[in-house]
């Protein structure tokens, strides 16, 4: 069951999506979240929905997949919904009692926010679905490079987020295997209180630390034997050339934040 | 003879050597060892636990400084840091625990790590990530994550990773320890073929008979001293002369010994011969 975690929610395919240089995805990613919080209006926000489901239908990402990553905010969304319906006032009424009125703006606020918010988790999936981890940390150093001259080591930062993405899955291993060592020990890890049970991690966390140690000693050396000196003189395999697709999307982007900005001014806000 | 890659000349090696009564306290993990290996030799580095095999093996690429006496790569002694990194461009090394050097998610960014890291052209790097994975065999797996390869597999990324870097002699630091049967098979077979149809050079430290029956030359080194230096046939001949450094003989060799047939028998096909010849009959 271990091994069978995937790091990041990659989802291998080969869509026009998978192939766009991670650091374009990236800046279009952080653009479109910009626009979605400019939108006031409907059809505003209309526009970048169907974008975002058009993005999404591109990507050859199941439905499913897309679905499953709306699940951990459920919560949120009927907690906002109940808030915003509750709480904004205005327009006719549709329903009182005691102190409790619906009312036609804060049904629409609720809608909108709500709307809002599942477009935002669904591009933002989209990216961690269509890129893998290595990738968006190539992506993040290279955007990142430009603060050198502030002597922040954007490639040391990425080496070490490379790093401990790699050695998540061999951690969560030995987690496993010290867990049943000391299990087998007669160590009790699921009965008693609170407190009971974080003292009986004790001798689990201790041995992982000391291991993690071990490893990263280990690491180092295997390191320097394959040449390591920093990020200076370094080439890399996978180059990231922008092709037109990039300038495309980003094209794309421009012409909907001009959209997204002309139906805010032309229709009525909502927010 | 041939021209020579690693020369050890009256090496000695004291952990914490910088703590002057450490020096006089500590006993010295290898002391007063001196050998040399040729270019294309594939050696074999056999002893027990802690008799010093691995810090021979970290000299070789100099990770560690001798305390005495001199260890030079191709004529060349590590005594600046540039030197060392030349040095390592020579000599490249595979460790025991495949995890912990491993360094990226996806197997073939991981090949490409070493030749990355000197700044080779990415086209070039491409081919030779390529090249190496293929002469491994495990191009097929080029866009696999490690974790989920078995541990034969995982050693058999990590060599690929040192022969993309092209470097002349690969130095491989137990790589079976953590092995079961079948991936010690895997990796033995590749470490074969490197040094056969690749002419790389290969010092293999280990403590199984099996695995240094197979080299041209096998070192012996015991409490940090080098005590048989020959063929396997010559070593694996004095069988209660390795008893001694607490070595076990290949089982082959050791039937033939104790039925007092012939010494320094290597290979079952060779014990077969010679007990059927012992027993009169023909084969």
């Amino acid at each position: 069951m271990i091994r069978d975690i995937t790091i990041g929610q990659y989802y291998p395919a080969d869509s026009v999506l998978h192939r766009l240089d991670p650091r374009i995805k990236l800046i279009v990613t952080f653009w479109l979240i910009v626009v979605i919080f400019l939108c006031k209006s409907f059809l505003s926000l209309a526009l970048i929905a169907l974008t975002a489901v058009a993005a999404a239908a591109i990507s050859k990402v199941p439905p499913k997949m897309l679905l499953k990553s709306l699940k951990p905010i459920v919560i949120i969304l009927i907690f906002t919904a109940v808030l915003n319906v509750i709480y904004t006032q205005g327009g006719a009424v549709y329903f009182e009692w005691w102190k409790i009125s619906i009312t036609q703006k804060g049904v629409n606020t609720a809608i909108f926010t709500m709307v809002r918010i599942v477009t935002l988790v669904v591009i933002s999936s989209l990216l961690t679905y269509t890129t893998t981890p290595t990738m968006l940390t190539d992506a993040l150093e290279r955007l990142l490079s430009p603060l050198k001259i502030f002597k922040i080591k954007v490639h040391t930062l990425a080496m070490m987020m490379t790093l401990a993405l790699r050695f998540i899955p061999t951690l969560i291993e030995e987690i496993d295997r010290i867990m049943n060592a000391q299990k087998a020990r007669g160590a009790d890890l699921e009965t008693g209180n609170l407190i009971q049970r974080a003292k009986a991690l004790v001798p689990i966390f201790v041995p992982l630390m000391v291991s993690s140690f071990r490893r990263a000693y280990e690491l180092a050396f295997a390191m320097t034997c394959r040449c390591y000196t920093g990020g200076e003189g370094r080439t890399r395999m996978k180059q990231m050339k922008t092709a037109f697709r990039d300038y495309a999307v980003l094209f794309f982007c421009a012409a909907i934040t001009a959209g997204v900005i002309v139906l805010n001014i032309y229709f009525k806000t909502v927010i | 003879m041939s021209e020579k890659i690693i020369e050890f000349d009256n090496v000695t090696y004291v952990y914490d050597a910088e703590d002057e009564e450490a020096e006089v306290r500590e006993k010295p993990a290898l002391s007063d060892v001196s050998f040399s290996i040729n270019k294309g030799e594939f050696v074999a580095v056999l002893g027990h636990n802690g008799s010093g095999k691995s810090t021979l093996a970290k000299l070789c690429n100099a990770i560690f400084e001798p305390t005495k006496g001199t260890v030079k790569v191709k004529g060349m002694v590590a005594d600046s840091e540039e030197k060392a990194d030349e040095i390592r461009r020579i000599v490249g090394m595979v460790f025991q625990n495949p995890d912990n050097q491993i360094v990226a998610t996806i197997v073939e960014d991981d090949v490409a790590f070493g030749p990355e890291n000197l700044g080779v052209e990415p086209k070039e790097i491409r081919r030779r990530v390529d090249e190496a994975l293929k002469s491994v065999n495990m191009y097929e797996f080029r866009h696999r994550e490690p974790h989920k390869l078995s541990g034969g597999q995982k050693q058999r990324v990590a060599i690929a990773g040192v022969i993309a870097m092209q470097t002349e002699c690969i130095v491989l630091d137990e790589p079976t320890a953590m092995l079961d049967p079948k991936g010690r098979e895997e990796v033995m077979q590749t470490v074969k073929r490197l040094n056969s149809e690749l002419g790389i050079t290969i010092v293999l430290v280990t403590h199984f008979m099996d695995e240094a029956v197979q080299a041209d030359r096998v070192i012996v080194v015991d409490s940090g001293r080098l005590v048989m230096d020959g063929k396997p046939k010559e070593v694996f001949s004095k069988v209660e002369k390795l008893r001694s450094f607490g070595l076990d003989v290949p089982q082959s060799t050791e039937l033939c010994h104790v039925l007092g047939i012939k010494e320094g028998v290597i290979g079952i096909d060779e014990c077969v011969d010679e007990i059927s010849k012992y027993l009169g009959g023909a084969r």
